[in-house]
């Protein structure tokens, strides 16, 4: 009788990575689906092209590596970095630089670290940054005009075409440059109502993305719920940016005003998507709290005194360098210990 | 152009001076007396005193190594000991060096003592002192305190001392690390 | 309503209680032969006190603990001693220990029992004693003798005493049926426990998942101070520190026993132990045990003997061998697989599962960690299982020990929610293991290293003694000399006549000074012949004719002694010849000698000194 022979727990909870990342992917579909419906096709081809060279450039890096590909690329984490790519990137950006970006995501940024669980950074934005301190202004003058996609944003051809083939098509003329963007150029020269009278404001703060954030939030909501992220991250990148407009930003003719920081860009993305990637991120609640917070805090000190006018992929990448050493000082402190053990373990031990 | 020149240069030095001054009175105010070193190497080998390193003792290896000498001669102390050792120096690890002898599972001598004459060679072989008995007298090894070093073995004129592997029972038994299962399946297109 | 906390963490699994709880607890039938480890509980292994062969009733010890910490082993049923002999044993290593096989005979004679009428007139000590003889140890699982666990340490005194009636794993229902069915015998060990503490606190926690047998509870207290604190159903809160923690908000120091913040956690098959051994004079010979899986055809609780091996309660509950895939000793989070079935049930089986591939099915491949910290969010003890994983994984178990790992209760909390199905439990079961030996081997190592440099000072103090004895010896000789030749001139100066007794006494002098000197000198020397020595110092005219005396009259007696073995023809004429032989040369030297001393003294005014 062969019975076997395994070391305890023998039950486990149904809810491996791979359908974890597939919740991810569902809770990004709403924010995916406001995207398309404001800003055309754009996005919804880029998501689709990265998603596919995200699969290949991982299995082929496998199959190089040596490791078992199917058993790799089931997990679906490829597919999330993909996913995420797609919907930072702009959305007329060319399918090269989208592709580079991907590559440099899954291949460098994941892979070379050492695969799944041993990237110190954010595989997705160390490829949209690294698209974007390359290629500028691809990764500029390609953001789509806010158009709903019945009210005359360019049609699924005319934008397969313009990403695949670029060049100059006709729509060129639907390009735009982003309210954060907008905002931070015009400032100087503007009040501020003058400058929100621009129709990239639309009627609540920023036509279209207000939308797309607002979506992002009900499926970072979503995930909260289910307990796939927990909320300490989100919050306290929410409340950095907050508090930092509140002391600094609060003249609204200087600085953007705290609801366009919070409602445009790729802030509710990079809040509940990207910055809670549980591999790059900090450990403990505390560690969570202060990393988020930290990420926060940089998004809104480029934003409004750094050269770009969205900063979530540097502020994360930038937060990234220090989770290590907020791991070491920020452990819980355990069950019938008077305060929590910090600092970095030594070879003489404690 | 020669005197940005002359000045960057001339700076530099100043800074080469005070720092180099610096580094030099901290070597002689704080110098450390002895070397520690020896004491850490030492406290890493395990002891056994066997001699199959080349040197009469631990301490006596520890100090080699501490002067240089290659970290890969202990078989009692084996791949953890080298291991450990390169942590310690920085150093790389290599393999352990098959003309000191080989890694093999703990031992312990056991005297057959219908056969021992009492002649008190093994005594006097013994690195630490662990086998009791007088001349004449039986001879006997205390078990715990053996390190299984066998220098025991070759003096003993009636050659009575056997080597005794320790076999895992019960009360040293320990859990293995848990071995990553691939399905065959996904085997297939792997090579690792 | 008792005031409750909660803990961190925790997870819910499914409870698959129901099967096992359709039936009231049946007794199991009577094994032939029944397998007895002789060490069931923490401490020493007992030593048998019975010869193999002996026929022992039920009840009567046969193997106790006398050097160390222990409870001893008693027969359930009568028989026959039939061996003692290596058997597997319950562990998760599935290796053998010693064990006492005993044949029954069929008639199950109880031994004379002595329960006590009235415990409360007896010393505490006397009570703690017979928990001790019944063989009590703890029942929950750890099996710490019950009688040491009773009397915490000096300076501490117990407030709270509880029974851990949560039983949060799931399948298990043994405490659930016994509380169900036996309640009134709960509460009499618990008075008598709580008679020995004198608790200011007695409370009883119950998960909310056992109404039944919170109602029998309920009622077995009516009337007494003992609460029943019905806790929420989360698993680990049947742990000893969660429970404590639940019930009274405290934690148990890291390293330390609950006893250091004055409260006592029992289970409540102990309880039913102490209560039997007290009021039925019962030792500990049979418990409650579950016998539950999709295996098994009946599924439920039974009243096992001790040492009634596993296939045999199996096959009472109706197991199918072709269906059966796992069989696990204790519950589906902490409980270790089995390989044989034929390991005995111990003092600290709650719970047989035998379980189908379906039920239980083999865990997927371990994938990479992805760092979700979900392991975080379930561990009851706030703990980084993560950050565990990892150091354990890479052997950096330092850095392990840092983060706490000892204070891990192996609860299994983290293994279950692991999406990448990471067996983290293994990883710091091992970690702990190697930390454990590196430790023992440290210690070994530094007493053999002491040992070494004990030896290497007591040779260098033998090697220094002797150079010091041979400086000694060396000074002593050339002082002896010095004076010598002092004193002789001395005389020499003096002048002849008058101290001609002063010269022969400074002669005597010398020679007993010399004497001295050789006695003290190294043994291997060759003791210097007369001659030699009258060369270097004056003569001694006496000393020598004392000899040559001395040499003759031994030639006499030789030569006598020759003659006589001669004319009886004895074996030892040759030898005799040869030792005639050899005294006559002895004479001739000493007649040598002294005739050549007194010419010398003859010769000496004359001599320029």
């Amino acid at each position: 009788m062969a019975l076997v022979q395994q070391s305890s727990p023998h039950a486990r909870r149904a809810r491996p990575t791979s359908r974890v990342m597939l919740w991810v992917i569902l809770a990004a579909l709403p924010g995916l689906l406001a995207q398309t419906l404001f800003f055309g096709w754009g996005n919804l081809i880029n998501v689709v092209w990265c998603i596919a060279l995200a699969l290949g450039s991982e299995a082929a890096f496998l199959k190089l590596r040596g490791k078992p590909v199917a058993f790799f690329l089931r997990d679906n984490t490829a597919a999330v970095t993909g996913l995420l790519l797609g919907l930072s990137l702009p959305q007329f950006t060319p399918w090269w630089v989208s592709g580079i970006a991907v590559v440099s995501a899954i291949v460098v940024a994941k892979q070379l670290y050492g695969g799944l669980g041993s990237n110190p950074f954010n595989p997705a934005m160390v490829g949209y940054a690294l698209a974007l301190i390359s290629f500028p202004v691809a990764m500029t003058t390609n953001w789509a005009e806010a158009a709903t996609l019945w009210g005359g944003a360019p049609g699924f051809g005319e934008t397969l075409a313009k990403i695949f083939t670029g060049g100059q098509t006709a729509v060129d003329g639907w390009t735009m440059a982003t309210p954060l963007d907008e905002y931070k150029h015009k400032i100087a020269s503007h009040t501020s109502v003058e400058v929100l009278g621009h129709p990239t404001f639309g009627d609540l703060i920023a036509r279209g993305w207000e939308w797309v954030n607002l979506a992002f939030l009900a499926g970072g909501v979503l995930l909260i719920a289910l307990r796939i992220i927990t909320w300490h991250i989100p919050v306290a990148f929410l409340a950095g940016i907050a508090a930092m407009s509140l002391a600094f930003g609060s003249n609204a003719d200087q600085y953007a005003p705290l609801q366009l920081h919070l409602l445009a860009g790729g802030t509710m993305l990079g809040a509940f998507f990207i910055a809670t990637d549980p591999v790059s991120a900090a450990t403990s609640h505390q560690g969570k709290l202060i990393y988020g917070a930290g990420i926060g805090v940089l998004v809104y000190l480029i934003r409004s005194w750094g050269n770009y006018p969205d900063a979530v992929a540097f502020s994360v990448l930038l937060m990234n360098f220090a989770v290590p050493f907020i791991d070491h000082y920020t452990p819980p402190r355990t069950y019938g210990h008077h305060k929590a053990r910090r600092g970095v373990p030594g070879r003489s031990g404690g | 152009m020669w005197t940005s020149f002359l000045i960057a240069v001339v700076v530099l030095l100043a800074l080469a001076l005070v720092f180099g001054g610096l580094l030099g009175f901290a070597s002689e105010r704080f110098k450390v007396e002895g070397n520690p070193l020896v004491d850490q190497i030492d406290s890493l080998l395990p002891q056994t005193q066997c001699g199959q390193c080349g040197f009469p003792g631990c301490r006596p290896y520890a100090e080699s190594i501490a002067n240089g000498d290659a970290i890969n001669k202990c078989p009692p102390g084996g791949e953890s000991t080298i291991k450990a050792l390169a942590d310690l120096l920085d150093v790389e690890p290599q393999p352990l060096d098959a003309e000191h002898g080989v890694e093999q599972a703990k031992r312990v001598a056991v005297i057959r003592e219908d056969e021992c004459i009492g002649c008190t060679k093994c005594i006097q072989a013994c690195p630490v002192d662990a086998i009791l008995g007088a001349a004449k007298h039986m001879h006997t090894v205390i078990e715990s305190e053996c390190t299984g070093c066998d220098l025991c073995v070759e003096p003993c004129p009636v050659d009575c001392i056997d080597m005794i592997t320790i076999e895992p029972d019960i009360r040293t038994w320990t859990w293995t690390p848990p071995v990553p299962q691939i399905i065959a399946t996904d085997r297939q297109g792997a090579s690792a | 309503m008792t005031q409750l906390w909660d803990f961190t963490g925790g997870i819910h699994p499914p409870e698959n209680k129901h099967q096992s709880t359709a039936r009231p607890i049946r007794k199991a039938a009577m094994p032939d032969r029944l397998v007895l480890p002789l060490q069931q509980h923490i401490g020493e292994p007992a030593e048998l006190v019975v010869a193999v062969g002996d026929r022992v009733l039920k009840g009567q010890k046969i193997a106790d603990v006398t050097n160390g910490m222990g409870v001893p082993v008693h027969a359930p049923t009568s028989g026959v001693i039939e061996a003692i002999e290596q058997r597997p044993v319950p562990h998760p290593s599935g290796m053998a220990d010693w064990c006492v096989v005993l044949k029954s005979d069929g008639e199950d004679q109880w031994c004379a029992l002595s329960p006590i009428d009235d415990y409360k007139q007896l010393e505490r000590e006397a009570v703690l004693q017979r928990i001790r003889e019944a063989g009590i140890s703890g029942m929950g699982g750890a099996g710490f003798p019950t009688d040491i666990k009773l009397r915490p340490p000096r300076d501490r005194k117990v407030d709270t005493l509880i029974l851990n009636g949560a039983e949060c794993e799931p399948y298990i229902t043994a405490d659930d049926m016994t509380m169900r069915e036996q309640a009134a015998e709960v509460v009499a060990g618990l008075k008598v426990m709580a008679w020995i503490l004198r608790p200011s606190r007695c409370v009883v926690g119950i998960e909310d998942n056992k109404p039944e047998a919170i109602a029998a509870m309920r009622q077995a207290v009516a009337g007494t101070q003992i609460e029943i604190a019905v806790v929420p159903t989360k698993y680990p809160s049947g742990g000893e520190k969660q429970l404590i923690q639940i019930l009274t908000g405290q934690e148990v120091p890291s390293g330390g026993i609950p006893a250091d913040i004055g409260v006592m956690c029992q289970n409540i098959g102990t309880a039913v132990a102490v209560g039997r051994a007290v009021f039925e004079g019962k030792p500990l010979i049979s418990r409650v045990v579950t016998v539950t899986g999709e295996a098994v055809r009946e599924p439920g609780n039974f009243e096992v003997l001790i040492g009634t091996p596993i296939h045999h309660l199996l096959e009472t509950a109706g197991m199918s061998q072709e269906r059966l895939d796992r069989l696990i000793l204790g519950g589906p989070m902490m409980g270790y697989t089995l390989t044989t079935d034929s390991v005995p049930v111990v003092k600290t089986t709650n719970c047989v599962i035998a379980a189908t591939a379906a039920e239980l099915p083999a865990p997927p491949p371990e994938q990479p960690c992805i760092r979700c910290g979900q392991c975080a969010e379930a561990c009851p003890m706030e703990l980084l299982p993560q950050q565990l994983f990892w150091y354990s994984k890479a052997g950096e178990f330092e850095k392990a020990e840092h983060l706490n790992l000892f204070d891990c209760i192996e609860c299994g909390a983290c293994s279950y929610v692991c999406p990448s199905s990471i067996p983290l439990v293994q990883y710091y079961r091992f970690a702990k293991g190697e930390i454990r030996t590196q430790r023992a081997e440290q210690l070994k190592a530094d007493r053999a290293r002491e040992r070494f440099e004990a030896r290497q000072a007591r040779l260098e103090r033998e090697q220094q003694e002797k150079e010091l004895r041979r400086k000694e010896r060396a000074k002593a000789a050339a002082e002896a000399q010095a004076k010598k030749q002092a004193e002789a001139e001395m005389a020499a100066a003096d002048g002849q006549a008058s101290d001609d007794r002063a010269a022969k006494a400074a002669l005597v002098q010398q020679a007993l000074e010399r004497k001295k000197a050789k006695t003290a000198a190294d043994t291997k020397e060759q003791p210097v012949p007369s001659s030699t020595e009258v060369a270097d110092d004056k003569p001694d005219i006496e000393a020598l004719e004392k000899q040559l005396t001395q040499a003759e009259a031994k030639l006499n007696t030789m030569q006598g002694m020759l003659d006589e073995a001669r004319s009886q023809q004895a074996d030892n004429v040759e030898k005799l010849e040869r030792a005639v032989a050899k005294n006559h040369d002895r004479v001739q030297r000493a007649q040598q000698a002294l005739d050549q001393a007194r010419k010398q003294v003859a010769e000496e005014p004359a001599s320029s000194q």
